[in-house]
Protein backbone atom coordinates (compact mmCIF):
# COMPACT_ATOMS: atom_id res chain seq x y z
CA UNK A 1 0.00 0.00 0.00
CA UNK A 2 2.81 1.88 0.69
CA UNK A 3 4.76 1.64 -2.21
CA UNK A 4 1.59 2.47 -4.19
CA UNK A 5 1.08 5.72 -2.64
CA UNK A 6 4.86 6.94 -3.10
CA UNK A 7 4.56 5.71 -6.49
CA UNK A 8 1.57 8.29 -6.96
CA UNK A 9 3.48 10.81 -5.30
CA UNK A 10 6.30 10.67 -7.93
CA UNK A 11 4.61 10.21 -10.79
CA UNK A 12 2.95 13.39 -9.75
CA UNK A 13 5.31 15.28 -8.87
CA UNK A 14 7.74 14.04 -12.10
CA UNK A 15 4.35 15.21 -14.20
CA UNK A 16 3.90 18.32 -12.90
CA UNK A 17 7.79 19.08 -13.11
CA UNK A 18 7.70 18.34 -16.72
CA UNK A 19 4.93 20.80 -17.62
CA UNK A 20 6.23 23.38 -15.05
CA UNK A 21 9.50 22.79 -17.69
CA UNK A 22 7.72 23.56 -20.86
CA UNK A 23 6.01 26.48 -19.26
CA UNK A 24 9.44 27.55 -18.77
CA UNK A 25 10.67 27.07 -22.01
CA UNK A 26 7.85 28.83 -23.68
CA UNK A 27 9.02 32.24 -21.13
CA UNK A 28 12.65 32.01 -21.55
CA UNK A 29 12.24 31.66 -25.86
CA UNK A 30 9.86 34.74 -25.30
CA UNK A 31 12.12 36.69 -23.36
CA UNK A 32 15.09 35.68 -26.02
CA UNK A 33 12.53 37.02 -28.64
CA UNK A 34 11.58 40.05 -26.54
CA UNK A 35 15.51 40.89 -26.12
CA UNK A 36 16.35 40.33 -29.49
CA UNK A 37 13.80 42.38 -30.48
CA UNK A 38 14.79 45.51 -27.87
CA UNK A 39 18.52 45.39 -29.37
CA UNK A 40 17.35 45.64 -32.64
CA UNK A 41 15.35 48.84 -31.91
CA UNK A 42 18.29 50.70 -29.99
CA UNK A 43 20.95 49.82 -32.60
CA UNK A 44 18.32 51.41 -35.34
CA UNK A 45 18.19 54.13 -33.04
CA UNK A 46 22.07 54.48 -32.21
CA UNK A 47 22.37 54.84 -36.04
CA UNK A 48 20.41 57.45 -36.45
CA UNK A 49 21.34 59.26 -33.63
CA UNK A 50 25.23 58.76 -33.99
CA UNK A 51 27.37 60.41 -36.74
CA UNK A 52 30.50 57.35 -36.26
CA UNK A 53 27.63 54.53 -36.63
CA UNK A 54 29.50 52.69 -34.29
CA UNK A 55 27.50 49.44 -34.09
CA UNK A 56 27.24 49.76 -30.23
CA UNK A 57 26.29 52.19 -27.68
CA UNK A 58 29.88 52.22 -25.72
CA UNK A 59 31.60 54.43 -28.36
CA UNK A 60 30.53 57.96 -27.78
CA UNK A 61 31.56 60.45 -30.61
CA UNK A 62 30.96 63.14 -28.05
CA UNK A 63 33.44 62.28 -25.47
CA UNK A 64 37.12 62.78 -26.03
CA UNK A 65 38.38 59.51 -25.50
CA UNK A 66 34.86 58.31 -27.43
CA UNK A 67 34.06 56.16 -24.30
CA UNK A 68 30.29 56.20 -23.38
CA UNK A 69 29.76 57.23 -19.77
CA UNK A 70 29.01 53.57 -19.24
CA UNK A 71 31.27 52.18 -20.69
CA UNK A 72 33.96 54.07 -18.59
CA UNK A 73 32.78 52.92 -15.55
CA UNK A 74 32.19 49.04 -17.46
CA UNK A 75 35.63 48.83 -18.16
CA UNK A 76 36.99 50.87 -15.67
CA UNK A 77 39.50 48.40 -14.16
CA UNK A 78 40.73 47.66 -17.61
CA UNK A 79 41.68 51.69 -18.53
CA UNK A 80 43.35 52.04 -14.96
CA UNK A 81 46.34 49.41 -16.81
CA UNK A 82 49.07 51.89 -18.50
CA UNK A 83 49.68 49.26 -21.03
CA UNK A 84 46.50 48.56 -21.71
CA UNK A 85 44.02 52.26 -21.04
CA UNK A 86 41.46 54.11 -23.15
CA UNK A 87 43.94 53.11 -26.56
CA UNK A 88 43.65 49.27 -26.25
CA UNK A 89 40.23 49.87 -25.03
CA UNK A 90 39.18 51.73 -27.85
CA UNK A 91 40.38 49.51 -30.42
CA UNK A 92 39.09 46.61 -29.11
CA UNK A 93 35.88 47.81 -29.08
CA UNK A 94 36.35 48.70 -32.32
CA UNK A 95 37.74 45.17 -33.54
CA UNK A 96 35.31 41.86 -34.50
CA UNK A 97 36.17 38.29 -33.54
CA UNK A 98 34.99 35.07 -34.59
CA UNK A 99 35.44 32.03 -32.30
CA UNK A 100 35.05 28.88 -34.34
CA UNK A 101 33.68 26.25 -31.85
CA UNK A 102 31.56 26.89 -28.96
CA UNK A 103 32.75 24.03 -26.57
CA UNK A 104 35.72 23.65 -24.30
CA UNK A 105 37.90 26.13 -25.87
CA UNK A 106 35.37 28.70 -26.81
CA UNK A 107 33.29 28.50 -23.28
CA UNK A 108 35.66 30.41 -21.69
CA UNK A 109 37.28 32.32 -24.95
CA UNK A 110 33.75 33.82 -25.45
CA UNK A 111 32.98 34.66 -22.14
CA UNK A 112 36.03 36.54 -21.36
CA UNK A 113 35.69 38.03 -25.01
CA UNK A 114 32.25 39.49 -24.20
CA UNK A 115 32.94 40.59 -20.63
CA UNK A 116 36.15 42.95 -22.20
CA UNK A 117 34.44 44.36 -24.60
CA UNK A 118 35.09 43.00 -28.27
CA UNK A 119 32.90 45.46 -30.32
CA UNK A 120 31.26 42.45 -32.55
CA UNK A 121 31.52 38.81 -31.68
CA UNK A 122 30.95 35.52 -34.26
CA UNK A 123 30.13 32.15 -32.94
CA UNK A 124 30.22 29.44 -35.66
CA UNK A 125 28.84 25.57 -33.85
CA UNK A 126 26.16 23.05 -35.65
CA UNK A 127 25.87 21.23 -32.50
CA UNK A 128 23.46 21.01 -29.67
CA UNK A 129 24.07 21.42 -26.25
CA UNK A 130 24.72 17.92 -24.69
CA UNK A 131 25.23 16.71 -21.09
CA UNK A 132 28.37 15.14 -21.64
CA UNK A 133 29.34 18.45 -22.67
CA UNK A 134 28.66 20.65 -19.15
CA UNK A 135 32.11 19.90 -17.34
CA UNK A 136 33.71 21.89 -19.11
CA UNK A 137 31.92 23.88 -21.94
CA UNK A 138 30.94 26.50 -19.10
CA UNK A 139 29.11 28.49 -20.94
CA UNK A 140 26.15 26.16 -21.88
CA UNK A 141 23.93 25.74 -18.50
CA UNK A 142 21.32 22.91 -18.52
CA UNK A 143 18.56 24.35 -19.40
CA UNK A 144 19.46 24.64 -22.94
CA UNK A 145 20.49 21.01 -23.10
CA UNK A 146 19.01 19.81 -26.80
CA UNK A 147 19.06 23.34 -28.09
CA UNK A 148 21.54 24.50 -30.79
CA UNK A 149 25.47 25.58 -29.21
CA UNK A 150 25.60 29.09 -30.63
CA UNK A 151 22.12 30.04 -29.35
CA UNK A 152 23.23 29.17 -25.64
CA UNK A 153 26.60 30.69 -25.81
CA UNK A 154 25.38 33.93 -27.36
CA UNK A 155 22.37 34.34 -24.90
CA UNK A 156 25.18 33.76 -22.19
CA UNK A 157 27.43 36.10 -23.65
CA UNK A 158 24.66 39.24 -23.72
CA UNK A 159 23.66 38.40 -20.19
CA UNK A 160 27.30 39.41 -19.50
CA UNK A 161 27.79 42.65 -21.47
CA UNK A 162 24.39 43.74 -23.88
CA UNK A 163 26.51 45.82 -25.06
CA UNK A 164 28.37 43.92 -27.13
CA UNK A 165 27.38 42.66 -30.95
CA UNK A 166 26.84 38.69 -31.18
CA UNK A 167 26.46 37.21 -34.46
CA UNK A 168 25.23 33.48 -34.58
CA UNK A 169 26.52 31.63 -37.35
CA UNK A 170 24.73 27.98 -36.97
CA UNK A 171 26.17 26.22 -39.06
CA UNK A 172 29.63 23.78 -39.74
CA UNK A 173 32.20 25.20 -41.09
CA UNK A 174 33.09 24.09 -44.21
CA UNK A 175 35.30 25.13 -47.77
CA UNK A 176 32.76 26.62 -49.25
CA UNK A 177 31.07 28.90 -46.49
CA UNK A 178 34.90 29.56 -44.50
CA UNK A 179 35.91 32.38 -46.67
CA UNK A 180 32.49 34.08 -46.65
CA UNK A 181 31.87 34.14 -42.55
CA UNK A 182 35.98 34.46 -41.70
CA UNK A 183 35.97 37.78 -44.13
CA UNK A 184 33.57 39.53 -41.69
CA UNK A 185 36.10 38.89 -38.70
CA UNK A 186 39.50 40.82 -37.97
CA UNK A 187 40.73 37.73 -35.55
CA UNK A 188 39.99 34.17 -35.96
CA UNK A 189 40.32 31.56 -32.77
CA UNK A 190 40.12 28.26 -33.45
CA UNK A 191 38.38 26.45 -30.69
CA UNK A 192 37.49 23.49 -33.23
CA UNK A 193 38.02 19.94 -32.22
CA UNK A 194 39.33 18.20 -35.00
CA UNK A 195 42.52 18.25 -37.45
CA UNK A 196 40.93 19.23 -41.15
CA UNK A 197 39.09 21.75 -39.39
CA UNK A 198 42.38 23.10 -38.15
CA UNK A 199 43.89 22.79 -41.99
CA UNK A 200 40.83 24.91 -43.14
CA UNK A 201 40.59 27.35 -40.82
CA UNK A 202 44.63 27.79 -41.11
CA UNK A 203 44.42 28.16 -44.55
CA UNK A 204 41.43 30.50 -44.77
CA UNK A 205 43.03 32.50 -42.73
CA UNK A 206 46.09 32.79 -45.09
CA UNK A 207 44.31 33.05 -47.75
CA UNK A 208 42.27 36.20 -46.30
CA UNK A 209 45.09 37.23 -44.74
CA UNK A 210 44.01 37.38 -41.29
CA UNK A 211 45.90 36.66 -37.85
CA UNK A 212 44.80 33.12 -35.92
CA UNK A 213 44.22 32.33 -32.08
CA UNK A 214 44.83 28.57 -32.58
CA UNK A 215 44.48 26.47 -29.51
CA UNK A 216 44.01 22.19 -28.76
CA UNK A 217 43.22 20.39 -25.69
CA UNK A 218 42.97 16.69 -24.56
CA UNK A 219 43.70 14.71 -21.76
CA UNK A 220 45.57 16.20 -19.26
CA UNK A 221 47.58 18.87 -21.86
CA UNK A 222 47.23 21.84 -23.95
CA UNK A 223 48.79 23.88 -26.87
CA UNK A 224 48.52 27.37 -28.47
CA UNK A 225 49.62 29.47 -30.83
CA UNK A 226 49.04 32.65 -33.00
CA UNK A 227 49.30 31.83 -36.55
CA UNK A 228 50.04 33.86 -39.69
CA UNK A 229 50.46 36.73 -37.69
CA UNK A 230 52.95 39.67 -38.73
CA UNK A 231 55.21 37.09 -41.33
CA UNK A 232 54.97 34.52 -38.68
CA UNK A 233 54.01 30.59 -39.84
CA UNK A 234 50.77 29.08 -40.28
CA UNK A 235 49.33 25.88 -38.97
CA UNK A 236 51.18 23.71 -42.29
CA UNK A 237 54.53 25.67 -41.65
CA UNK A 238 54.75 23.28 -38.59
CA UNK A 239 52.58 20.25 -39.86
CA UNK A 240 52.26 19.79 -43.51
CA UNK A 241 51.52 16.37 -42.96
CA UNK A 242 48.25 16.01 -41.07
CA UNK A 243 48.70 13.09 -38.20
CA UNK A 244 47.34 9.90 -39.27
CA UNK A 245 43.71 9.03 -37.91
CA UNK A 246 45.27 6.70 -35.23
CA UNK A 247 46.67 9.82 -33.41
CA UNK A 248 44.10 12.06 -33.78
CA UNK A 249 42.73 11.47 -30.34
CA UNK A 250 39.00 13.05 -29.69
CA UNK A 251 37.44 14.01 -25.45
CA UNK A 252 34.77 11.89 -26.56
CA UNK A 253 37.25 8.92 -26.56
CA UNK A 254 40.21 9.56 -24.86
CA UNK A 255 38.82 11.85 -22.06
CA UNK A 256 39.64 15.48 -21.56
CA UNK A 257 39.49 17.00 -17.54
CA UNK A 258 37.44 20.02 -17.72
CA UNK A 259 39.50 22.98 -16.49
CA UNK A 260 42.86 22.22 -19.29
CA UNK A 261 40.53 23.42 -22.21
CA UNK A 262 39.32 26.08 -19.53
CA UNK A 263 43.28 27.36 -19.34
CA UNK A 264 43.80 26.86 -23.01
CA UNK A 265 40.74 29.01 -23.79
CA UNK A 266 41.15 31.70 -21.40
CA UNK A 267 44.87 32.23 -23.35
CA UNK A 268 43.18 32.46 -26.45
CA UNK A 269 40.48 34.90 -25.40
CA UNK A 270 43.74 36.80 -24.37
CA UNK A 271 45.84 36.22 -27.10
CA UNK A 272 42.95 37.36 -29.63
CA UNK A 273 42.73 40.78 -27.24
CA UNK A 274 46.05 41.63 -26.97
CA UNK A 275 46.16 41.63 -31.12
CA UNK A 276 42.56 43.49 -31.22
CA UNK A 277 44.14 46.15 -29.08
CA UNK A 278 47.75 46.39 -30.27
CA UNK A 279 49.55 45.51 -26.70
CA UNK A 280 52.08 43.38 -25.65
CA UNK A 281 54.16 40.72 -27.57
CA UNK A 282 52.04 37.78 -29.31
CA UNK A 283 52.91 34.41 -28.94
CA UNK A 284 53.61 34.10 -32.93
CA UNK A 285 56.47 31.97 -33.50
CA UNK A 286 55.73 30.35 -30.03
CA UNK A 287 54.01 26.99 -28.41
CA UNK A 288 53.11 26.89 -25.06
CA UNK A 289 52.15 23.35 -23.85
CA UNK A 290 50.39 23.36 -20.93
CA UNK A 291 50.89 20.04 -18.85
CA UNK A 292 48.17 20.13 -16.12
CA UNK A 293 49.22 16.82 -13.99
CA UNK A 294 52.82 17.98 -13.39
CA UNK A 295 51.72 21.75 -13.53
CA UNK A 296 54.12 22.55 -16.26
CA UNK A 297 54.04 25.84 -18.97
CA UNK A 298 56.57 25.70 -21.49
CA UNK A 299 57.02 27.93 -24.00
CA UNK A 300 58.92 26.66 -26.98
CA UNK A 301 60.28 28.33 -30.21
CA UNK A 302 58.65 26.81 -32.90
CA UNK A 303 59.86 27.89 -36.90
CA UNK A 304 59.11 30.64 -38.77
CA UNK A 305 57.34 30.75 -41.66
CA UNK A 306 58.07 28.22 -44.41
CA UNK A 307 59.65 29.22 -47.56
CA UNK A 308 57.93 25.87 -49.19
CA UNK A 309 54.58 26.04 -47.07
CA UNK A 310 52.53 24.89 -49.86
CA UNK A 311 49.74 27.43 -48.53
CA UNK A 312 51.96 30.39 -47.27
CA UNK A 313 55.35 29.98 -48.86
CA UNK A 314 56.80 32.23 -51.60
CA UNK A 315 55.83 30.09 -54.56
CA UNK A 316 52.65 28.85 -53.34
CA UNK A 317 49.60 29.17 -55.64
CA UNK A 318 47.11 28.43 -53.23
CA UNK A 319 43.73 31.12 -53.79
CA UNK A 320 40.77 31.48 -52.75
CA UNK A 321 39.80 29.47 -55.64
CA UNK A 322 41.72 26.25 -54.73
CA UNK A 323 41.04 26.48 -51.23
CA UNK A 324 37.18 25.96 -52.07
CA UNK A 325 37.92 23.37 -53.66
CA UNK A 326 40.31 21.42 -51.08
CA UNK A 327 39.04 18.36 -49.29
CA UNK A 328 40.02 18.71 -46.01
CA UNK A 329 38.40 15.44 -44.66
CA UNK A 330 40.48 13.37 -47.37
CA UNK A 331 43.44 15.11 -46.86
CA UNK A 332 43.29 14.47 -43.24
CA UNK A 333 40.99 11.19 -43.85
CA UNK A 334 38.91 12.28 -40.92
CA UNK A 335 35.29 13.20 -41.66
CA UNK A 336 35.04 17.88 -40.57
CA UNK A 337 31.80 16.91 -38.28
CA UNK A 338 32.43 13.77 -36.32
CA UNK A 339 30.46 10.84 -36.46
CA UNK A 340 31.50 8.26 -34.35
CA UNK A 341 33.48 5.16 -36.36
CA UNK A 342 31.55 2.45 -37.57
CA UNK A 343 33.42 -0.77 -38.50
CA UNK A 344 32.16 -3.44 -40.35
CA UNK A 345 34.47 -6.13 -40.03
CA UNK A 346 32.83 -9.02 -39.36
CA UNK A 347 29.67 -11.39 -41.32
CA UNK A 348 25.96 -10.95 -40.23
CA UNK A 349 26.16 -14.67 -38.81
CA UNK A 350 29.23 -13.31 -36.16
CA UNK A 351 27.22 -10.46 -35.40
CA UNK A 352 23.92 -10.26 -32.96
CA UNK A 353 21.63 -7.19 -32.32
CA UNK A 354 21.53 -5.99 -28.46
CA UNK A 355 17.80 -7.07 -28.26
CA UNK A 356 19.32 -10.71 -29.50
CA UNK A 357 21.34 -10.70 -26.67
CA UNK A 358 18.61 -9.73 -24.14
CA UNK A 359 16.84 -12.63 -25.40
CA UNK A 360 19.80 -14.47 -24.58
CA UNK A 361 19.82 -13.15 -21.01
CA UNK A 362 16.29 -13.68 -20.48
CA UNK A 363 16.11 -17.56 -21.75
CA UNK A 364 19.19 -18.18 -19.80
CA UNK A 365 21.04 -19.38 -22.43
CA UNK A 366 24.05 -20.54 -21.47
CA UNK A 367 27.14 -17.88 -22.57
CA UNK A 368 30.27 -16.43 -21.37
CA UNK A 369 30.27 -12.19 -22.34
CA UNK A 370 33.84 -10.58 -22.54
CA UNK A 371 33.94 -6.93 -22.06
CA UNK A 372 36.84 -5.49 -24.07
CA UNK A 373 36.81 -1.89 -22.90
CA UNK A 374 39.96 -0.61 -21.18
CA UNK A 375 39.33 -1.58 -17.45
CA UNK A 376 38.88 2.47 -16.38
CA UNK A 377 35.83 2.20 -19.22
CA UNK A 378 34.63 -1.05 -17.28
CA UNK A 379 34.83 0.75 -13.85
CA UNK A 380 31.94 3.47 -15.28
CA UNK A 381 29.10 1.22 -16.01
CA UNK A 382 29.09 -2.80 -17.35
CA UNK A 383 26.97 -5.36 -18.16
CA UNK A 384 25.99 -7.96 -15.19
CA UNK A 385 28.36 -11.36 -15.17
CA UNK A 386 30.47 -9.19 -18.03
CA UNK A 387 33.99 -10.41 -17.96
CA UNK A 388 36.60 -7.54 -18.31
CA UNK A 389 39.39 -8.44 -20.51
CA UNK A 390 40.91 -5.03 -22.31
CA UNK A 391 41.58 -5.59 -26.17
CA UNK A 392 45.11 -4.58 -25.58
CA UNK A 393 45.56 -7.93 -23.10
CA UNK A 394 43.35 -10.32 -24.92
CA UNK A 395 45.91 -12.26 -26.52
CA UNK A 396 47.97 -13.02 -22.50
CA UNK A 397 44.71 -13.61 -21.75
CA UNK A 398 42.96 -16.01 -23.49
CA UNK A 399 43.50 -18.77 -20.78
CA UNK A 400 41.18 -17.18 -18.64
CA UNK A 401 38.08 -16.90 -21.49
CA UNK A 402 38.52 -20.79 -21.72
CA UNK A 403 38.15 -21.93 -18.24
CA UNK A 404 35.43 -19.01 -17.34
CA UNK A 405 33.86 -21.04 -20.48
CA UNK A 406 34.37 -24.79 -18.90
CA UNK A 407 33.00 -22.90 -15.72
CA UNK A 408 29.76 -22.29 -17.51
CA UNK A 409 29.64 -25.73 -18.89
CA UNK A 410 30.19 -27.44 -15.20
CA UNK A 411 27.50 -24.67 -13.50
CA UNK A 412 24.50 -24.92 -16.23
CA UNK A 413 22.96 -28.05 -17.67
CA UNK A 414 24.22 -27.47 -20.84
CA UNK A 415 21.49 -28.99 -23.12
CA UNK A 416 22.96 -32.08 -25.53
CA UNK A 417 23.85 -30.51 -28.90
CA UNK A 418 23.87 -26.89 -27.66
CA UNK A 419 26.82 -25.62 -26.32
CA UNK A 420 28.34 -22.22 -24.26
CA UNK A 421 28.31 -19.24 -26.44
CA UNK A 422 30.53 -16.28 -26.24
CA UNK A 423 29.80 -12.83 -27.37
CA UNK A 424 31.99 -9.79 -26.92
CA UNK A 425 31.21 -6.42 -25.75
CA UNK A 426 32.96 -2.93 -26.25
CA UNK A 427 31.65 0.63 -26.20
CA UNK A 428 30.07 1.08 -29.33
CA UNK A 429 30.51 -2.02 -31.36
CA UNK A 430 34.25 -1.60 -32.91
CA UNK A 431 36.62 -3.09 -31.04
CA UNK A 432 34.78 -6.06 -30.43
CA UNK A 433 34.68 -6.88 -33.76
CA UNK A 434 38.51 -7.00 -34.16
CA UNK A 435 38.49 -8.81 -31.07
CA UNK A 436 36.08 -11.81 -32.48
CA UNK A 437 38.28 -11.44 -35.82
CA UNK A 438 41.16 -12.71 -32.99
CA UNK A 439 39.31 -15.12 -31.25
CA UNK A 440 37.97 -16.65 -34.23
CA UNK A 441 41.40 -16.83 -35.34
CA UNK A 442 42.63 -18.53 -32.09
CA UNK A 443 40.19 -21.30 -32.01
CA UNK A 444 36.75 -19.72 -30.42
CA UNK A 445 35.33 -20.38 -33.73
CA UNK A 446 31.63 -19.27 -32.78
CA UNK A 447 32.99 -15.97 -31.23
CA UNK A 448 29.91 -13.07 -32.26
CA UNK A 449 29.89 -9.71 -31.12
CA UNK A 450 26.88 -7.32 -29.80
CA UNK A 451 25.98 -4.74 -32.62
CA UNK A 452 26.68 -1.17 -31.90
CA UNK A 453 28.07 -2.56 -28.31
CA UNK A 454 26.88 -0.70 -24.63
CA UNK A 455 25.65 2.35 -26.54
CA UNK A 456 22.75 -0.04 -28.42
CA UNK A 457 22.39 -1.83 -24.95
CA UNK A 458 21.02 1.43 -23.36
CA UNK A 459 19.51 2.67 -26.39
CA UNK A 460 17.65 -0.51 -27.67
CA UNK A 461 16.91 -2.63 -24.94
CA UNK A 462 18.16 -0.68 -21.51
CA UNK A 463 17.30 3.39 -21.32
CA UNK A 464 18.52 3.45 -17.89
CA UNK A 465 21.58 1.79 -18.87
CA UNK A 466 24.18 4.93 -18.39
CA UNK A 467 25.99 5.94 -21.44
CA UNK A 468 29.27 7.89 -21.43
CA UNK B 1 91.10 1.31 -18.10
CA UNK B 2 89.92 4.39 -15.75
CA UNK B 3 91.49 5.92 -19.06
CA UNK B 4 89.11 4.25 -21.63
CA UNK B 5 85.98 4.50 -19.15
CA UNK B 6 86.48 8.61 -19.38
CA UNK B 7 87.50 8.70 -23.43
CA UNK B 8 84.20 6.37 -24.04
CA UNK B 9 81.82 9.45 -21.73
CA UNK B 10 83.53 11.61 -23.62
CA UNK B 11 82.39 10.20 -26.99
CA UNK B 12 78.75 10.16 -25.79
CA UNK B 13 76.33 13.27 -25.19
CA UNK B 14 73.20 13.06 -22.50
CA UNK B 15 70.33 14.26 -23.40
CA UNK B 16 66.42 14.87 -22.05
CA UNK B 17 63.58 13.87 -24.70
CA UNK B 18 60.53 15.81 -23.61
CA UNK B 19 57.38 13.81 -24.96
CA UNK B 20 54.40 15.34 -25.61
CA UNK B 21 50.34 14.65 -26.57
CA UNK B 22 50.08 11.40 -28.75
CA UNK B 23 54.30 10.66 -27.81
CA UNK B 24 53.69 10.39 -24.49
CA UNK B 25 50.53 7.82 -25.17
CA UNK B 26 52.36 5.90 -27.31
CA UNK B 27 56.58 5.67 -25.11
CA UNK B 28 54.01 5.68 -21.81
CA UNK B 29 56.97 8.37 -21.02
CA UNK B 30 56.75 11.90 -20.07
CA UNK B 31 60.69 12.27 -20.63
CA UNK B 32 63.01 9.39 -21.53
CA UNK B 33 66.83 9.83 -20.95
CA UNK B 34 69.43 9.60 -23.95
CA UNK B 35 72.84 8.61 -24.74
CA UNK B 36 74.30 9.21 -28.49
CA UNK B 37 77.34 9.66 -29.93
CA UNK B 38 79.06 13.24 -30.08
CA UNK B 39 78.36 15.28 -32.97
CA UNK B 40 74.61 13.82 -33.36
CA UNK B 41 71.66 15.69 -34.83
CA UNK B 42 68.75 15.64 -33.75
CA UNK B 43 67.71 12.90 -36.53
CA UNK B 44 70.18 11.23 -35.20
CA UNK B 45 68.05 11.05 -31.69
CA UNK B 46 64.91 10.75 -33.57
CA UNK B 47 66.12 7.27 -35.63
CA UNK B 48 67.51 6.15 -31.76
CA UNK B 49 64.23 6.65 -30.33
CA UNK B 50 62.39 4.88 -33.18
CA UNK B 51 64.33 1.75 -32.41
CA UNK B 52 64.15 2.37 -28.75
CA UNK B 53 59.87 3.20 -29.31
CA UNK B 54 59.09 1.77 -32.59
CA UNK B 55 55.60 3.00 -32.48
CA UNK B 56 56.62 6.70 -32.54
CA UNK B 57 56.81 6.10 -36.43
CA UNK B 58 53.01 6.65 -36.64
CA UNK B 59 54.02 10.58 -35.47
CA UNK B 60 57.09 10.80 -37.18
CA UNK B 61 56.56 12.94 -40.16
CA UNK B 62 53.45 15.47 -37.86
CA UNK B 63 56.13 16.61 -35.28
CA UNK B 64 57.87 19.71 -34.26
CA UNK B 65 60.92 19.61 -32.71
CA UNK B 66 62.31 21.67 -30.08
CA UNK B 67 66.15 22.02 -28.46
CA UNK B 68 66.58 23.63 -25.37
CA UNK B 69 63.03 25.48 -26.08
CA UNK B 70 64.26 27.16 -29.45
CA UNK B 71 63.62 25.69 -32.87
CA UNK B 72 65.28 22.89 -34.25
CA UNK B 73 65.38 21.39 -37.70
CA UNK B 74 66.61 17.92 -38.58
CA UNK B 75 69.69 18.66 -38.92
CA UNK B 76 70.44 20.39 -35.42
CA UNK B 77 73.93 19.42 -33.56
CA UNK B 78 73.02 17.86 -30.08
CA UNK B 79 75.13 18.93 -27.23
CA UNK B 80 75.03 17.39 -23.93
CA UNK B 81 72.17 17.82 -21.64
CA UNK B 82 70.48 19.50 -24.15
CA UNK B 83 66.68 19.36 -23.63
CA UNK B 84 64.95 17.83 -26.80
CA UNK B 85 60.87 17.93 -27.12
CA UNK B 86 58.81 16.10 -29.44
CA UNK B 87 55.78 18.40 -29.98
CA UNK B 88 52.84 16.09 -31.85
CA UNK B 89 49.71 18.64 -32.81
CA UNK B 90 46.84 17.96 -30.04
CA UNK B 91 43.69 18.42 -32.26
CA UNK B 92 41.13 18.17 -29.39
CA UNK B 93 38.72 20.59 -27.95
Amino acid sequence: MESVAWDTDVSRILAELESLRDTKSVIEQRILALEAQLREINLRNEVSNCDSCSPTSVLDSNSPNGLSRDAIYRYSRQLLLPSFGVEGQANLLKSSILVVGAGGLGSPALLYLAASGVGRLGIVDHDLVELSNMHRQVIHTESYIGQPKVKSAAAACLKINSTVQIVEHKEALRASNALQILNQYDIIIDATDNAPSRYMISDSCVVLGKPLVSGAALGLEGQLTVYNYKGGPCYRCLFPTPPPTTACQRCADSGVLGVVPGVIGCLQALEAIKIASAVGESLSGRMLLFDALSARIRIVKIRGRSLQCEVCGENSTFTQQHFREFDYEKFTQTPLTVPPLKLNLLPVESRISSNQYSEIISKKEPHVLVDVRPSHHFKIVSLPKSLSIPLSTLEARLPEISSAIRKEEDDVEVASGSSVQLYVVCRRGNDSQLAVQYLQKMGFASAKDIIGGLESWSKDVDPNFATY
Amino acid sequence: MEGHAKKQDESLVKLKVLFFARARDITGLSEFPLEISLGSTTNDCLKKLLIKFPGLEEIRECIALALNEEYATDSSIVKDRDELAIIPPISGG
